[in-house]
């Protein structure tokens, strides 16, 4: 059944039992990010600390209120950026991004993006991929802030 | 005739294709576009085929065609509505564009300095509800920024009634406009419109009303209602797209300034200033939908043939029975009234550990076409304490089999997101 091509059972786990979920403190910067056709909301944080390899993603952490694809979307984004040097995380974001606008036609590469491969399937739901894109588009933004005119490395 | 919806739906070729791998379409989406039956896709082609030309300004014999076609398709609609004449009918893109054009035409009697009912400064006051359709609320937040005004607005009740508790405190002498909907896009609500516009004209405010979800689905006739201006939109009715009607009594739509300039809506033009036709060619400006016009005229003819109370009655039953068909559902809650009594076609619902988004998908992975999300209704959602729903919404060709389909997709779903997930 194609359903379960969309939902594979990586992303139902992530939706049952998000990681990393709930706003934690300290943080460098928060953003609020809205999807404006169905409403969805997530609310990110993210801490940076500098290493020798330039800035490191210390912490991500979230509220999110939506569908099953948008709230597993920022618990495997938790999961793979957290730990990452602002940079690796911006090429997984990069990743990410041209996975979901690849029409059903991307191979995602799973070194790259871990569990996030599981929503290659979303692709081909174009009214889905804002859903997945939501909290990706939020910690982008959010890392922005954070780095203020800092280099990535 | 006795209403045979087994008939209707022969006239309604999207009805006959399969979606998803094969499977038939349940299109339950009505309130958000409704489908076309073949009569008023061929009148489409064959203005196009047969008389196709620009209107009031052809000197040639299609441009005489066409010109009649599209003014009789005002005449059409304004008999459709019960205006005083064709001229009170302007022809617009949609509701949006009807509220756009009052509100913008108000924000214009008051930058220029017009006194009267139209012009809007501080202490002003609009009155709208938080039932609106964002198209009823954002046009009325942009003119009050513009003008100084106020806004204010009618609650709604946890059934999802409009709260008219505090009418006597919301519509005073300082109350300009009333708008609000005859129906309710999402909670199928039927608002009560002539005591709302009694009221407002005793307090010397004007009447809109956002007709878009009530006029394909029953009789409406504006002199009964009692109101002052009237917005409907011809693809929610059987028609094409691109085309929506503002009624407005004729001494109003006379005094009122215009809201878009150009061609045809002029009665005069010098380089320094304009004097502008007499409505409803005022409104109109530039190249209006020309063949969308007969082709609305068309779906007006279609209704009317099968006729209004007919398919109010028939969609009261169909409504009936999908109320108690997911009022079965565990963790199902019904937004609005749950009982077919002053409500319409449109039923939006929430299903515990289901989000909307997710619903839809699984209603379409069964070929169920339903609408997800706020439908562009964001206070009210918030106002009823949800983030979204999901919207299933009837119409004349729908049947009874369809809504028990219904029912079992969103099982379905509950099955699928539920303990285990498969």
């Amino acid at each position: 059944m194609r359903l379960e091509s969309l939902y594979q059972e990586i992303i139902l786990d992530h939706y049952r039992h998000p990681h990393h979920s709930g706003l934690r403190e300290p943080f460098d910067a928060e953003v609020r990010h809205v999807n404006p056709v169905c409403g969805d909301e997530v609310t990110l944080r993210v801490t940076l600390k500098d290493s020798d390899a330039g800035p490191v993603v210390a912490d991500v952490s979230y509220d999110a209120l939506g569908c099953s694809i948008s709230q597993a979307s920022a618990s495997v984004l938790a999961d793979l950026l957290i730990g990452r040097t602002v940079t690796e995380g911006m090429k997984v974001n990069d990743e990410f991004l041209a996975l979901m606008q690849s029409q059903g036609e991307g191979e995602p590469d799973e070194d790259v993006l871990g569990d996030a491969v599981a929503f290659a399937g979303v692709s081909k739901y174009p009214a889905r991929i804002k859903c997945a894109l939501l909290a990706w588009m939020a910690w982008k933004d959010a890392t922005a802030q954070a780095m203020g005119g800092r280099e990535p490395a | 005739m006795t209403f045979d919806v087994a008939r209707i739906r022969k006239d309604f070729p999207i009805l006959e294709r399969t979606v998803r791998d094969g499977q038939p379409l349940i299109y339950l989406d009505s309130a958000n576009t409704s489908q076309k039956p073949r009569q008023v896709l061929d009148t489409l082609a064959d203005f196009y085929e047969r008389h196709n030309a620009n209107i009031h300004r052809a000197t040639h014999q299609l441009g005489e065609e066409a010109t009649a076609a599209y003014e009789g398709a005002r005449a059409t609609a304004a008999g459709f509505i019960g205006a005083a004449e064709p001229a009170e009918v302007v022809f617009t893109k949609n509701v949006s564009e009807a509220i756009n054009l009052v509100a913008y035409s108000m924000g214009n009697a008051s930058a220029t300095g017009q006194r009267g009912r139209f012009a809007l400064g501080p202490g002003d006051e609009i009155v709208i509800t938080e039932m609106e359709h964002h198209s009823n609320i954002v046009p009325w937040q942009l003119l009050c920024q513009r003008t100084g005004a106020t806004l204010r607005w009618f609650g709604v009740t946890p059934e999802g009634r409009l709260d008219t508790s505090n009418i006597d405190g919301l519509i005073t002498e300082r109350t300009k406009l009333v708008a609000f909907a005859h129906q309710s896009n999402v909670l199928g609500t039927i608002n009560p419109v002539r005591a709302i516009a009694d009221r407002a004209h005793a307090a010397g405010a004007l009447v809109l009303v956002d007709a878009a979800q009530s006029v394909p689905h029953m009789p409406v006739d504006v002199a009964a209602l009692g109101v002052d201006f009237l917005g409907f939109t011809s693809h929610k009715m059987c028609g094409p797209t691109g085309i929506g009607v503002l009624w407005g009594r004729r001494e109003l739509l006379e005094e009122m300034p215009p809201f878009l300039g150009g061609g045809e809506m002029i009665e005069d033009v010098r380089m320094e200033r304009s004097t502008f036709a007499p409505p409803p060619h005022k409104f109109e400006a530039g190249t209006m939908p020309i063949a969308e016009a007969p082709t609305l005229a068309a779906a007006i003819g279609y209704l009317g043939e099968i006729g209004l109370p007919a398919i109010r009655e028939y969609e009261h039953g169909l409504i009936a029975h999908a109320l108690e068909a997911l009022r079965e559902i565990d963790g199902l809650r019904i937004l609005g009234p749950a009982e077919p009594v002053d409500r319409g076609a449109a039923i939006s619902f929430t299903v515990d550990g289901v989000h909307p988004h997710d619903m839809s998908q699984v209603l379409d992975e069964r070929g169920i076409a339903v609408r997800a999300g706020h439908h562009c209704a964001w206070p009210l959602h918030r106002a009823m304490g949800v983030q979204a729903s999901t919207r299933a919404s009837f119409y004349l060709y729908n049947m009874h089999e369809e809504a028990d389909a219904l029912a079992e997709g969103i099982r379905e779903a509950q099955r699928f997101f539920g303990a285990g997930g498969r």
